[in-house]
This record gives structure tokens, C-alpha cells and sequence, in this order.
């Protein structure tokens, strides 16, 4: 039995069932949340399958108040009586925890009784057999060049998931996606080494993920252009970040803009409301109800109706992203954020891809970052890098072991630019980065 | 026996099924183009107190079960897994994983060899031995020495997490073993603020044993005063200069440099598919002489270790690098048998949910003859490190990252002033070729390291004596 076979079941009699049993029990409050993951992933390397697995993920994750005590209590086993025995669970962790007198449930005329539905759920006609061709397909065309000696597979997964949230306030919502991705990673060699490197497809409707042979041909060509890549010398140049690496950037200031990071005192954004925090012309936009949105959502994690807002407004930062206890903290409202941020976009200064090179001049492309090195706490910023050296707006050659560094609120001040060449693979959709004047470390 | 004993209780027994069902689900999978199949039960309970404000305002629980199934034909792998365990999914998912295969045929499951293995760590759950009120007691402590510690700690937070995980694991050769795993960790988390500037610091310790541990060794105490004393230095932190230069690395977490530098790269499967930097070059000189590195599973208590791995393979010490030479990799039994040799007991998973590979348990280098102050004396101008985030590595380009969080400038020989947090990158085949002295001062972390790969995380530990370094380039903002 999954909660996808049976969602009537769950959602009418199930879940309120549950509520009902809490509060006999001495909860004042109660939320349950549930979810069903189901699909598969099969991948192929060297043009055979190398794995084919299925996945079938179930969750319930229940949360009581006794008065303004707080107790929470999970379980994937989702027969009657498991859900009572987790009720029970959270229930005695609530007997222990301190009263809070800004926990509970979120306001109760906060909750989205009429939501929207977004077109979410696309389930495609594809199965592992088929998806295996493609993937098949994709790799060929990724491997088609003699310097590209290997491979780590290319791989097609498709995932529904059913989402369902009740509360003792009587709210009761669920809605279903789906996810779909091809992706590909292939290892080029020369004299000097290997190097490997891939992209991917992202989308809620199967089909409309880029075809096996644009996921291919980029996966090649991004590995081939690596080949050859050399150190720098250390220096202060402007940098000029690909979409799908200036997306870590935004990212981290949703991370700084956190309702529990704010109420902490642990982000550099603390007390910023109003404040400048990007170049005048620079806007930050959340909405959750794009149609078929990656990251859309009808309610947020605690039933609490999501709206569009903007995040940031001619440079300044209009409001954090707030859950109904990190609200109650900041003596604030909630932003349907219980759960994180919804479908991000930022606008563009209107430069396709080799006008923003032409700005940058002299700098650092940057194609790639790794590690861990961002202190949302003092903003302090430093990561290994790779990508190419560019003079005179010409790419000169690729670069690898460097690092970037600086501080992140000169590095939002510091934009130069956004690019159209926005990537829409993600829950954050926004073009390239130009940044001024960052610190390139290298041997 | 007695792991089995309590495995099947847990995890067979309530739901009706023994051990000829196993043979069952197995016999589906075998034979035709499938050489190999298993199964793997488990069931994981999970706590987790915190306390942020003051207060212990939160806590969760979770149990958790599931069995996986994989069917494996050559080099592929068809895998299912149910979070229901009875008969009836087992054996569809028996069916679906084999659907792998080009051929079906039908095999014969061997009789159960039952594996035991080593007896690192009690069984028993680490959950249980202290009440809810006591544990709330070890967050408030923890809260309150941070607090008294120093007037500057603006903020703590504080928590506690106990694992309490059995798993039962059959194969198509007959194994039939389990293994039940206690894990703890108890971290504390200050930030602090002075003149308008903020900084944080973090201690942590943890491992296979119960949180008794933390009131007898006064755990709360010191991780709180260990916490501010990092986030207090770091107030005064200067900008840290931009460059390569000589790095010396404090011993014990800073290990998390061999796991990103040379760890990863030695692990089976990238070295089966010669995607590593390392991959064919067993034998060849990859460190300086001295340099010895070993990957443990079989240390007490620690948060790497496992008494079988989660193939049924008891654990080993597997020696790595050895004065300075590539002498092994790290494999699982699927990498192994393609690779032709034999598992190294390195074969992990995140769950049942998830397939096994090679992964890493403890993984260290051991020391030398230096003593830690003649390593910082002997630098003119250079970076010592002794605290670390986390790390990350290009296992194909051999470039790898780690990031300091507790750092300070050497000059003259002498430890000058504190600078801020950096990433240090370097090329993971090249980098130990580099180490110029090794300390006497081994350790292994305090336990709380977490390695993702793939998607999966898995608990593993690092450590180090005291190293020299000649040249790491230090991502700083100073020119």
C-alpha cells in the first residue's frame, strides 16, 4: 500500500484520524506531514546499464504542542498503528521541552484554504527500459571525440511524489510533482591528465528536458575545454560567473536571509531590512506559483498560503524568509517560507554571454566552485575554482586549482552585471554573474 | 550469533518471515545472466534534542525500516527496496531488481554461512541509558558553561543525536551476517560578538558507544569552552593572505585533508573504472618518505568503525600509502571481484534505500618523529591551520579543497596572529609528495565527521600527527 494508491484514504480518514488522536491524547495542536517518493533511475556507462534501481520512498512526520511545548516524531512506516505509535513518540518528547511562547501552529486565517493548483504533476510516459536508450544515446553523442577516453555514465530518473499536510486547525491540502532529469559525465585525457566534467537536464514535464544530444554534445564540450588546464598567478580581477555556478551566489543570500538564521543573530544580513544590499538596478523576485515551477508550492510546510513578493528591490532588501516561529521571534508575519524559497529569479542587464566576456576584459571565468568555504555568519568567502583566464574579452585558456575569495556583501555590491543567458535547471533561475575585483589565489 | 540473533528478532521476526524466505528472494534473483544477488534489512532509531535560546524547545524521533534488494549481472546493478517488510514485497522487489538481467535462469542459494564479525562497540541502544530529563540536563550545561565562559557568547545552540541502527544482511554465496550500531554525537555551537563583529565556533565529538561518555568526560563543559575559545580568537582574525605558501596543519581533524587528497581517489570504483588520479598507479611513490596513511574499520567505539561492513565483510586495516608508496585501494565486493582481488570490508551504504560502494572509515596517517613545536619553528612565513569545515575533491583532476576555520600566520618560527577562515586547494596525487616533517602527535578526530558521495552520507572519521607542507595555495583575500 503506498499513500499514492490510497490518497483518498490518507487524506480523509487516515490523517484526520491521526489529528483527532493527538489531541485525545493531550495534544493541543498537532501537523502531520506526509510524502510518497516513487520512480527510478537507471544509468548507462559505456553504452550498457549499469544501474536500474526504483525507488519508492514513504515519510510521515507528525509535530505536537502541549500548551507551547514542541514535540516532533517521524516514521516511513505508514500502517495505523505505526502512526499512532509516533504520535505517542512526539507527544512524550513534548512532555519535556520547554514552553516557547513563540511556537504552535501557524495562524489559523494564515492557512491557504482555496490554493492553486500549479501543474505539477507531469508523469511521463517513460520506463527504465526506454530511459536507458536514451541514456544510451546521450553518452554516445558525449563520447564521440577521440580525447574523451571515459566515461561516468549518463543517467534518465523519473520521480512523482505525493505531498500531503493536515493540521489541527482543520486545514488539510495535498498536491502531487513530478521530476524528471537526464544528465552526463564524461572524462577527457591528455598528456597532462584527465579531466571530467557534465551537465543535466532538469524539468517537471519529461518532455521538455533538453534532448540526449544537447545534454551530450554540452557534457563533451564542457570536458574537452578543460583539457590543458593550468594554475595562476595570484591577483585581484573581476570575475565573471557561468548561470549555473552564479546560482550558488543567490543562494547564498537566501541562506543569510534565513528566519533562524536572522533571529540567531548568525547571518552578516542581520537588521538589513531597507538596507542597500545590491547595486541599485538589481531586483530579487520569489513566486511560488509559477505554472510547472521546480520550485512552486500551493501552501508552504505548515498549510500557510505562499504569495509572490520581491525578495530584493532596487538593490535593498525588502524582507527575510520567514516560518511562523522564526516570525514570531523577529515580532514579524510569516512569508510561507516554513520549507524554503519558492521558484527565484533575478533580472538581467540585457548582455548575452559574449557581451558580458567582452565587460569582464581582463578576468576569471569561473565554470566550476567546490568546497564549503561561505561563513554566512561574517560573510566571509572562499572556494576552490576552476574555469579560463580571459584577456581582451577572448578566452585564453582554462585554469584549474585556484581559489576565490572575498566578502559577500561587497561581492552583492560588486555586481557589474547579469547576463540573458539565464538556466532554468534549478529552483533559481538567473543568467551570469560579472563581479568586481575578487581575490584569485593560485601557485 | 548474538547480532544475528537480535537482527532477526528486530527486523525478521515481527513481520513472520525467516531465514527461508531469504533463500527465496535470493533464488529469484540467481541465475541466468545474475551472479549475485543480496538482500539488506534495517531498522534505524533516531533521536535528536536541541537547544538554541536558552531553551531545549525542540526534539524529534524516528524509527525507520526497510530492506533493499540488489540483483548484480557483471559490472550492473538492478536494485528495488521496500520500506515494508514482509514476504510479498521482498519478493516483488526480488523481481524488479532482476530485471536487470538479459537471461533469467533459476540458481540454488547455498545453506547460511553465518559471518560474525568483530565486537567494536556495545549492541545495545545508546537511546535508552539516560532519561529524557537527564539528556535535557547535558544541553543546559553545555548552554550555561558556554554562557558563563565569557560574556562576549551572544548565542548557543546545542544539541544531541543518538542512532541506534540494525541491519541483516543475506548474499547469494550463503553469508548470511548483522550488525547493530550505536552512534552518537553531542555538538555545541557559540556565536559571539564584540565591537559590533560577530564570529562562531563549534566543538563536537561523538562515536559507537552511548551518551553516558558525555557525563563522564564532562563533554558539555568542555565542547562549550572549547566553542568560545575558537570563536573568541576569531574575533581578533585578521585578512588572510592569498597564495601558495608552507602550511602546517594541526593534528587531528585536519586529517580531512588525506580524505579529500588521497582518500576518495583510492576508493575501488573510480580505480576499477580508472576515472581517479590514482587509478594504475599502485606501487609508484605518491607521498614523501615517512608517509604511511592507513583507512581503519576497526577501531573501538569510533564513529568510522563497523564490526562487518554493510556487505557482510568484516572490517580491516588497510594500508593505503606506506613510506610514501600507493599500496592499496579501498574496495566493496562488487569493484573487488571486477578488479580481481578481494573487499576490503569498505563496502557501504547510506541505507537500505541506497546501493553500496567503496567508501572510507577512519582514515589517518601515522605519525612521525618530530615534535610539533621543532614543525613550527622550523617555518619562516607560513600558515598553521588547526580547525577545519568540511572538504571536497575532483577525484578525476585530482584537485581537492579543505577549509580552515581556525588558522594563524607563522613567522620567524614563531605563531604570530590569528587570520580568517580560508579554502585550501591543492592537487591530491602531488600534495603529500610535499610533506616535509611529520609529528608525534597522531590523533584522530573527536568524531563528527559525515562523507557525502553520490548523494549518500556516511559516518567516518580522520587524523593526523602535526604536518609540514611546503606549499599549498591559501584562498585568502590579502595579495
Amino acid at each position: 500500500m503506498t499513500i499514492q494508491s490510497s490518497t483518498k484514504e490518507i487524506l480523509e480518514q487516515q490523517l484526520p484520524e491521526a489529528l483527532n488522536y493527538a489531541k485525545a491524547q493531550g495534544a493541543d495542536q498537532a501537523e502531520i506531514m506526509a510524502s510518497n517518493d516513487k520512480g527510478f533511475s537507471v544509468t548507462a556507462r559505456l553504452g550498457e546499464v549499469e544501474t536500474c534501481e526504483y525507488h519508492n520512498q514513504r515519510s510521515l512526520a507528525v509535530t505536537v504542542y502541549r500548551g507551547k511545548a514542541k514535540g516532533s516524531a517521524s516514521t516511513n512506516d505508514i500502517k495505523p498503528e505505526a502512526i499512532l505509535r509516533t504520535i505517542d513518540a512526539a507527544l512524550n518528547i513534548a512532555k519535556f521541552t520547554a514552553e516557547d511562547d513563540c511556537s504552535g501552529l501557524a495562524d489559523p486565517e494564515l492557512m491557504a484554504n482555496d490554493y492553486p493548483q500549479l501543474e505539477m504533476d507531469h508523469p511521463w510516459d517513460m520506463d527504465a527500459e526506454r530511459g536507458l536508450e536514451k541514456a544510451i544515446a546521450c553518452e554516445a553523442v558525449a563520447r564521440d571525440h577521440k580525447d574523451i577516453v571515459n566515461s561516468e555514465g549518463a543517467s534518465i530518473s523519473s520521480i512523482r511524489s505525493h505531498i500531503a499536510y493536515a493540521n489541527s486547525h482543520g486545514f488539510l491540502g495535498d498536491y502531487h510533482t513530478t521530476r524528471h532529469s537526464l544528465s552526463c559525465s564524461v572524462v577527457a585525457a591528455d598528456e597532462q591528465g584527465m579531466q571530467r566534467d557534465y551537465w543535466y537536464s532538469l524539468n517537471r514535464q519529461g518532455d521538455l528536458l533538453d534532448s540526449p544530444q544537447l545534454v551530450g554534445e554540452r557534457a563533451r564540450e564542457r570536458t574537452l575545454r578543460r583539457l590543458a588546464s593550468r594554475s595562476l598567478k595570484t591577483c585581484q580581477v573581476p570575475v565573471l560567473l557561468e548561470p549555473n555556478i552564479a546560482r550558488s551566489i543567490v543562494g547564498h543570500f537566501l541562506s543569510a536571509i534565513r528566519g533562524a538564521a536572522i533571529y540567531r543573530n548568525a547571518s552578516f544580513l542581520t537588521d538589513s531590512i531597507d538596507k542597500k544590499i545590491f547595486p541599485e538596478w538589481f531586483n530579487i523576485k520569489e513566486d511560488p506559483h509559477v505554472i510547472a515551477g521546480l520550485a512552486s508550492t500551493p501552501f508552504d510546510n505548515e498549510g500557510v498560503k505562499t504569495h509572490a513578493r520581491n525578495l530584493v528591490e532596487s538593490g535593498s532588501l525588502m524582507g527575510y524568509l520567514l516560518s511562523s516561529y522564526s516570525a514570531r521571534k523577529l515580532d514579524m508575519q510569516t512569508t510561507g517560507n516554513a520549507g524554503g524559497t519558492h521558484n527565484i529569479t533575478i533580472n538581467n542587464t540585457g548582455q548575452d554571454f559574449p557581451a558580458l566576456l567582452k565587460e569582464l576584459n581582463t578576468g576569471l571565468l569561473v565554470t566550476e566552485l567546490i568546497g564549503h568555504g561561505v561563513n554566512i555568519v561574517t560573510g566571509d568567502y572562499s572556494r576552490g575554482a576552476s574555469g579560463f583566464w580571459v584577456e581582451n574579452g577572448e578566452i585564453q585558456y582554462p585554469v584549474q586549482e585556484i581559489t576565490i575569495a572575498g566578502q559577500l556583501e561587497d561581492m552583492f555590491n560588486n555586481i557589474i552585471a547579469v547576463g540573458n543567458d539565464v538556466d532554468t535547471n534549478g529552483s533559481v533561475h538567473c543568467g551570469s554573474i560579472l563581479m568586481d575585483n575578487m581575490m584569485v589565489a593560485g601557485g | 550469533m548474538e547480532h544475528l540473533d537480535i537482527a532477526k528478532a528486530r527486523l525478521l521476526n515481527p513481520t513472520g518471515m525467516d531465514e527461508d524466505h531469504l533463500h527465496d528472494a535470493l533464488g529469484i534473483m540467481l541465475g541466468g545472466s545474475i551472479d549475485a544477488a543480496d538482500l539488506y534489512f534495517q531498522g534505524t532509531t533516531r533521536e535528536a534534542w536541541s537547544l538554541d535560546n536558552g531553551i531545549v524547545k525542540d526534539a524529534s524521533f524516528s524509527i525507520e525500516q526497510g530492506v533493499g534488494v540488489r540483483a548484480i549481472s557483471g559490472d550492473k546493478c538492478g536494485f528495488a527496496y521496500s520500506d515494508d517488510i514482509v514476504a510479498s514485497a521482498l519478493m516483488e522487489s526480488a523481481q524488479v531488481a532482476k530485471s536487470i538481467a538479459k537471461t533469467s535462469g533459476s540458481g540454488k542459494v547455498p545453506a547460511w554461512q553465518v559471518k560474525t564479525g568483530r565486537s567494536l562497540y556495545a549492541p545495545e541502544s545508546p537511546l535508552d541509558v539516560i532519561s529524557e530529563t537527564e539528556k535535557m540536563d547535558l544541553l543546559k550545561q553545555a548552554d550555561a558553561a558556554a554562557r558563563a565562559q565569557d560574556s562576549r557568547v551572544k548565542e548557543v545552540m546545542v544539541s544531541l543525536v543518538g542512532t541506534h541502527d540494525t541491519v541483516l544482511i543475506a548474499i547469494s554465496d550463503g553469508t548470511l551476517a548483522a550488525d547493530v550500531r550505536p552512534l552518537v554525537r553531542f555538538n555545541v555551537s557559540v556565536i559571539v560578538e564584540q565591537n559590533g563583529r560577530r564570529e562562531q565556533g563549534s566543538m563536537g565529538g561523538g562515536g559507537r558507544y552511548d551518551y553516558h561518555k558525555f557525563i563522564a568526560e564532562g563533554c558539555a563543559e568542555t565542547f562549550a569552552l572549547e566553542a568560545v575559545r575558537q570563536a573568541v580568537v576569531n574575533l581578533d582574525a585578521q585578512e588572510c593572505p592569498a597564495g601558495n605558501m608552507t602550511v602546517v596543519l594541526g593534528p587531528g581533524w585536519p586529517g580531512v585533508l588525506l580524505h579529500e587528497a588521497i582518500g576518495h581517489g583510492l576508493e575501488g570504483d573510480f580505480n576499477r573504472k580508472n576515472t581517479s588520479a590514482f587509478s594504475g598507479r599502485i606501487g609508484e611513490r605518491v607521498a614523501s618518505p615517512g608517509v604511511t596513511v592507513v583507512d581503519d574499520g576497526t577501531l573501538d567505539q569510533r564513529r568510522g568503525s563497523l564490526n562487518i561492513d554493510d556487505e557482510g565483510v568484516q572490517t580491516q586495516c588497510t594500508t593505503l600509502i606506506e613510506d610514501g608508496i600507493l599500496k592499496g585501494y579501498m574496495h566493496d565486493r562488487l569493484n573487488a571481484r571486477l578488479s580481481n582481488t578481494v573487499s576490503t570490508g569498505n563496502g557501504r551504504r547510506e541505507s537500505y534505500a541506497h546501493l553500496p560502494m567503496p567508501r572510507m572509515t577512519n582514515t589517518y596517517m601515522l605519525a612521525g618523529n618530530h615534535q610539533p613545536d621543532d614543525i613550527i619553528s622550523s617555518v619562516d612565513k607560513g600558515f598553521y591551520a588547526v580547525n577545519f569545515g568540511g572538504g571536497q575533491v575532483d577525484i578525476t583532476s585530482g584537485k581537492f579543497v579543505f577549509s580552515a576555520s581556525e588558522a594563524y600566520m607563522i613567522e620567524n618560527g614563531k605563531i604570530t596572529y590569528p587570520v580568517k577562515g580560508a579554502t585550501l586547494i591543492g592537487d591530491g596525487p602531488d600534495v603529500l609528495t610535499r610533506v616535509s616533517m611529520i609529528g608525534n602527535d597522531l590523533s584522530l578526530d573527536s568524531g563528527v565527521g559525515t562523507c557525502g558521495k553520490e548523494g549518500q552520507s556516511v559516518p567516518v572519521g580522520v587524523g593526523q600527527p602535526t604536518l609540514r607542507v611546503d606549499g599549498i595555495t591559501v584562498g585568502g583575500t590579502q595579495a
